[in-house]
């Protein structure tokens, strides 16, 4: 609330800013405004940059470092008693330290010394909000006087606006590579932590995933088997039954709508393909749960097969389902880049529109078809909540569709909602299956995207 | 020049253009094209399906069971002082007085178990209802009032159908002693369904009769409104400098491949950068709004930026000449003409990463959404959850109530898409221009 | 049988057999007129070219000889087309078989993406024409050599069709017509995409294929009508202006549009 009420004061005084500079440009040129170099409202926008610029700077700063800073000289500050104790355990007295002072939640037992230095976190905490407001103003309103001051005629307020503009724009642009960055960096700083405790070899090649690390020394059933093979599998497995209903139904479709379907069928099937796109997989989800798994158990009772209530072929289905648009759509762009000439001679051959499409047209754009076959299973392996809600939680080795799975997506949820302590290697070891996920869907969609781009270049 | 080898024996074979040959081609055209409308078909089939299993499932959620008894406000239990303090008030054991009154109707239940059952036709919010009663209307102490009060969660799936008589008592959560009494309160008049307006005011809750999704939805709207507030300035700069700024080298290109590689990561994965800077380095509040934006913003951001750079590129080069060659800067070019034009373009596919963005759940969990948060939330950094992850963690309910809740939310949450999708094509629709 | 160019249009044609018939075709691309009412007779075993101004309407009536107008939406044909007597827009008549009896060369070469020696076996796989390999390589040998291109793809079958130069290419996909052994072959303007030399061989060409095939052809080159064709038609706005014997059409015009084309006033 206080953070609102300072931000709701910048922006008035920016806002201010703005009216004196414009009213000062207007001013110093005596009402010729032609002979300033700039509009009045760019000397405007000038002094509003420089009185807003440091003061949110400053605060977006002091907002991220403050926490870390008073928590550094709060623990400087702490009883050897707790220094000495192994870094979980600080970690842990430190977060309830810190909790306390917030107002948060907190477990039942509270030492005095504990509570001192509650006190002393907040009380710093407060100190050092109060500092932060009194600088912000300050640099804001010294850089408006500063900048109205250097209103004149001569003054390339235009120009100095635009370089800022373009600045930030600059900025803007580098955060998708800020975004990628960190993505990596994070996922690879906790993996990292995750292999000092399990090797690396054991991961990738193990054939074993149960997940659970010792509470204290020496717990029986304490050593966790962190194989991803299980896992791999899983996903492979639930990935290719999803490819095996998108694939057809997709492409079978897409090439109806391209070359056989009326104008009335296409207005009607673009659109519902187009809401299938839409819906958010936590629905397929709850479909998945409800329905197919259901379906599939009674059927397979009727059947007297074995079918678990978590099957494979039933995440699987629906995820196929889920991405029939995407199959569908990306095939429809890639034959309709085919060129008509290369159907017209096949037309005057004497060939059938089945015939020109399965040996003419299809291997032309089969390329980009398997771009797109690729982009599709990327997002497959990706998928989470479709096979939260409807695939298995045990690792369970096998290729078999009617037995229960679980894949990386599910264990990663699993392993972390829910209380954690971060340290735990059950905890890192979620970080290490993100690693996993987005290094294959990254080579995935890298071989896709560079697939189409090759095939579209033959043809432009 | 050329020398024919053999034209005369060559030039006798014709195609065969009778008989089972070509009739078999036509066949193999004719499987073809069908195979192709099936494909069509299934698909719309089982979309019809889906939206068919939820409604059927949902609809009957918005409708609620009442029992109406006659409560009296007996002002010893209530308000002994007569002083009618709120505090009193409120403390006042509402619990007791509508077990009394139903009770009142059926005089012949005696024995402890017996009448823990029948109270237990009522739901738990029952004392809620009647406390909220006296405190807007303190002048009720001492009278007697027929009172709607909610069935439970149990009494109200049988109402619905979802449990039938026919089933084996041991397999039934209602037993026949329960059919007995509420056959006798249905003959007395004194159960109705009412719309079930609790769905939409309230926050979640452990008893399926008194869940809501408002909580859910203010939290996700919280959350749009940081998303949108992150992704579509930075969004808008980077297309626009992408596409009219940058010089053509190596580093934009980096840029380029960047954001459609982003486009493509895994959900789950932004959950974990969001686990792992925003909540660990940062030391963000869990489960607040703020940090679930900051995540989907990232998310949403090559979204906007490919659609903006669309339809940036879409725009004629013609116009940034003319606006050049009056003498505006580059910036201005941009800003007063090659902007507003593309706006329709942006705004749609804004709108469209919205969508998308309302409809995410994995990142959400990753951050700590699925806390059991009962209050509403009030600002950025209050704990709250988000619709799609309401959605979750009732489908993980056991509670049978629990299914039609979860398909009505789905009703919900596609009607907010549905509607964010019709502006978007309806924008599209009526602003955008062709060159 | 080297013979000189301009001596080929002189030989005498053969009036003897009419291949194909149009009576009165008009053609309508929604609403608009693109032909109107056009009657032309097209001679067996003689080579027959069609030339105009841009937009006249002859690539259109060319399209109409084989329905590829059927390929285009919002296309409307209405009159009498018969090939050996029969309607060829009867219902009841196949496309497909029409196709196969009537070839067509077009403007950009367009050789399939796959290799030359299946090209060329395409047609005849997909009618039957061949059932095992020799008999396909027999075809596709004779079509090659009869197109001119034997020597210079046999070492490279296997190759894609279009690693071939412009002129080779389009002698690929005259050879891929003519793999099925039509009766007409047409043309729509198949070497205005290709340099004078391949010109000249793909004109030579047409010269020996009409001893067995009968061959229609759109150009917008005179010379080029002069040089190969035996009847000449000239189309207008969508009107058939004249038609006749080619070197009475040049030398002797009837009508003053035709004239006026010849002498390059417009067009």
């Amino acid at each position: 609330m206080p953070l609102l009420i300072l931000a709701a004061t910048l922006l008035l005084l920016i806002f201010a800013g703005y009216h004196m500079g414009r009213s000062r440009s207007i001013a110093v040129s005596g009402g010729a405004t032609h002979e300033l170099h700039s509009r009045p409202q760019y000397y405007g926008v000038y002094v509003a940059v420089w009185c807003g610029m440091p003061s949110f700077l400053l605060v977006a700063l002091w907002l991220v470092l403050e926490p870390q800073i008073v928590e550094m000289i709060m623990v400087s500050h702490l009883p050897d008693s707790v220094m000495s104790q192994g870094s979980d355990q600080k970690n842990f007295i430190i977060n309830q330290i810190t909790n306390l002072a917030t107002g948060g939640i907190v477990g039942s037992d509270i030492s005095p010394e504990i509570e001192a230095a509650a006190g002393e976190y907040a009380g710093m905490r407060q100190t050092g909000f109060a500092a932060m407001v009194v600088f912000a103003l300050c640099i804001a309103l010294a850089g408006l006087a500063f900048s109205r001051q250097q209103i004149a005629k001569t003054l390339r307020a235009r120009n100095r606006v635009e370089t800022i503009i373009a600045a930030f724009m600059v900025v803007a642009s580098t955060i998708a590579i800020a975004t990628t960055i960190g993505i990596v960096l994070s996922l690879l700083f906790e993996a990292s932590r995750f292999f000092d405790k399990v090797p690396i070899t054991d991961f990738l090649f193990g054939l074993e995933w149960s997940p659970q690390t010792a509470l204290r020394e020496g717990q029986v059933g304490g050593s966790g088997a962190f194989g991803l093979l299980p896992l791999f599998v899983g996903t492979l497995l639930i990935t290719f039954i999803a490819m095996c209903v998108a694939v057809p139904v997709g492409l079978y479709s897409a090439i109806y709508m391209s070359e056989y379907a009326g104008p009335k069928m296409r207005a009607i099937a673009k659109p519902i393909l187009e809401i299938l796109a839409g819906i958010p997989t936590v629905v397929y989800g709850f479909f998945a749960a409800l329905t197919v798994a259901p379906f599939f158990r009674n059927t397979g009772e009727a059947l007297s097969l074995e079918v678990s209530s978590e099957s494979a072929l039933a995440a699987g289905i629906v995820i196929g389902i889920m991405s029939i648009p995407l199959v569908s759509s990306l095939s429809d762009d890639v034959m309709n880049s085919v060129p008509q000439t290369l159907r017209d001679g096949a037309y005057a051959l004497g060939a059938t529109k089945s015939e020109t499409i399965k040996q003419v047209v299809l291997p032309a754009a089969l390329p980009g078809i398997v771009g797109s076959v690729l982009l599709a299973v990327s997002r497959a392996i990706g998928e989470t909540m479709i096979v939260v809600m409807a695939a298995g939680l045990a690792a369970n080795l096998t290729v078999n569709p009617l037995e229960a799975v679980t894949t990386v997506t599910v264990q990663i949820v699993t392993l972390l909602v829910g209380d954690q302590e971060f340290d735990s290697a059950k905890t890192l070891s979620a970080f290490a299956l993100g690693l996993m996920l987005f290094v294959v869907t990254l080579t995935l969609n890298v071989i896709a995207l560079r697939v189409v781009r090759k095939y579209r270049e033959k043809y432009d | 020049m050329t020398e024919l080898s053999n034209p005369a024996a060559t030039a006798i074979r014709r195609p065969d253009l009778t008989g089972t040959r070509l009739k078999r081609r036509y066949a193999a055209e004719a499987r073809f094209r069908a195979y192709g409308l099936a494909a069509v078909g299934a698909a719309i089939g089982v979309l019809v399906l889906l939206l068919v299993s939820i409604v059927s499932n949902g609809y009957t959620a918005f409708a609620q069971y009442h029992i109406a008894l006659d409560v009296t406000f007996d002002a010893a239990e209530i308000d002994p002082d007569g002083a009618r303090d709120t505090d009193v008030l409120r403390r006042a054991n509402y619990l007791a007085i509508a077990r009394t009154a139903l009770r009142a109707e059926f005089p012949e239940v005696t024995g402890r178990s017996d009448k823990r059952a029948l109270a237990a036709l009522m739901s738990g919010s029952a004392s809620q209802t009647l406390r909220d009663l006296v405190l807007e209307n303190p002048e009720i102490i001492g009278t007697t009032r027929r009172v709607w009060v909610k069935s439970s969660d149990d009494i109200d799936s049988f109402m619905k159908g979802h449990i039938t008589r026919d089933s084996a008592e041991a397999d039934r959560r209602i037993k026949d002693q329960d059919i007995a009494w509420l056959d006798k309160l249905i003959a007395d008049g004194s159960v109705e369904a009412q719309f079930n307006s609790t769905f939409f005011t309230g926050g979640d809750s452990r008893e399926p009769e008194q869940a809501g999704i408002w909580g859910a939805t203010v939290g996700s709207f919280l959350m749009l409104f940081v998303t949108l507030a992150l992704s579509f300035p930075v969004g808008v700069l980077s297309a626009v400098y992408l596409e009219e700024f940058a010089p053509k080298n190596r580093w934009t290109d980096l840029i380029e491949v960047n954001i459609n590689n982003l486009a493509a990561v895994p959900s789950i994965v932004f959950g974990l950068l969001g686990l792992a800077v925003f909540l660990n380095f940062f030391g963000m509040p869990r489960s607040a709004p703020l940090v679930g934006g900051m995540v989907l913003a990232l998310m949403t951001l090559p979204t906007i930026i490919i659609a903006a750079r669309a339809a940036l590129k879409a725009v004629p080069p013609s116009i940034r000449e003319a606006a050049l060659g009056v003498g505006a800067s580059k910036l201005q070019a941009v800003t007063h003409h090659v902007l507003p034009l593309a706006m329709p373009g942006v705004l749609t596919g804004t709108i469209l990463g919205a969508a998308q963005a309302l409809g995410e759940t994995a990142p959400l969990l990753m951050i700590g959404m699925v806390a059991f948060i009962v209050d509403i939330p009030g600002g950025f950094t209050d704990p709250a959850t988000a619709l799609p992850v309401q959605i979750y963690l009732w489908a993980d309910s056991p509670e049978r109530g629990f299914v039609e809740k979860t398909s009505a939310a789905i009703m919900t949450l596609l009607a907010f898409l549905i509607v964010m999708n019709a502006v978007a094509v309806l924008l599209r629709k009526r602003f955008e221009r062709r060159w | 049988m080297a013979m000189a160019a301009e001596n080929l249009a002189v030989r005498t044609p053969d009036t003897a057999n009419i291949k194909l018939i149009a009576r009165d075709v008009s053609v309508y691309y929604g609403e608009a007129r693109a032909l109107k009412g056009v009657s032309l007779d097209v001679g067996s075993n003689q080579v027959t070219s069609l030339i105009g101004p841009s937009g006249c309407g002859k690539s259109t009536f060319l399209r109409c000889l084989n329905r590829m107008n059927d390929v285009i939406d919002g296309c409307r044909v209405v009159g009498d087309i018969t090939l050996d007597g029969e309607d060829i827009y009867d219902p009841r008549l196949d496309v497909v078989q029409l196709r196969a009896r009537v070839g067509m060369v077009f403007q950009k070469p367009n050789p399939f993406p796959k290799s030359i020696y299946d090209n060329i076996a395409y047609g005849p796989r997909i009618h039957g024409l061949c059932e095992n390999k020799t008999d396909t390589d027999e075809i596709v040998e004779g079509s090659l050599t009869r197109a001119g291109l034997w020597k210079e793809v046999k070492d490279r079958l296997d190759k894609p069709g279009t690693g071939l130069s412009g002129g080779q290419q389009q002698r690929l996909c005259i050879a891929r017509a003519i793999a099925v052994n039509p009766e007409v072959i047409l043309m729509d303007e198949p070497c205005s995409a290709l340099d004078p030399i391949a010109t000249a061989k793909i004109e030579e060409l047409m010269d020996e294929l009409r001893e067995n095939f009968t061959i229609v052809i759109v150009t917008h080159s005179m010379q080029q009508a002069a040089r190969v064709s035996q009847k000449t038609a000239f189309f207008h706005l969508g009107d058939l202006v004249e038609c006749g014997d080619t070197q009475l059409l040049f030398t002797n015009p009837k009508d003053e549009r035709t004239q006026g084309y010849i002498t390059g006033r417009f067009g």
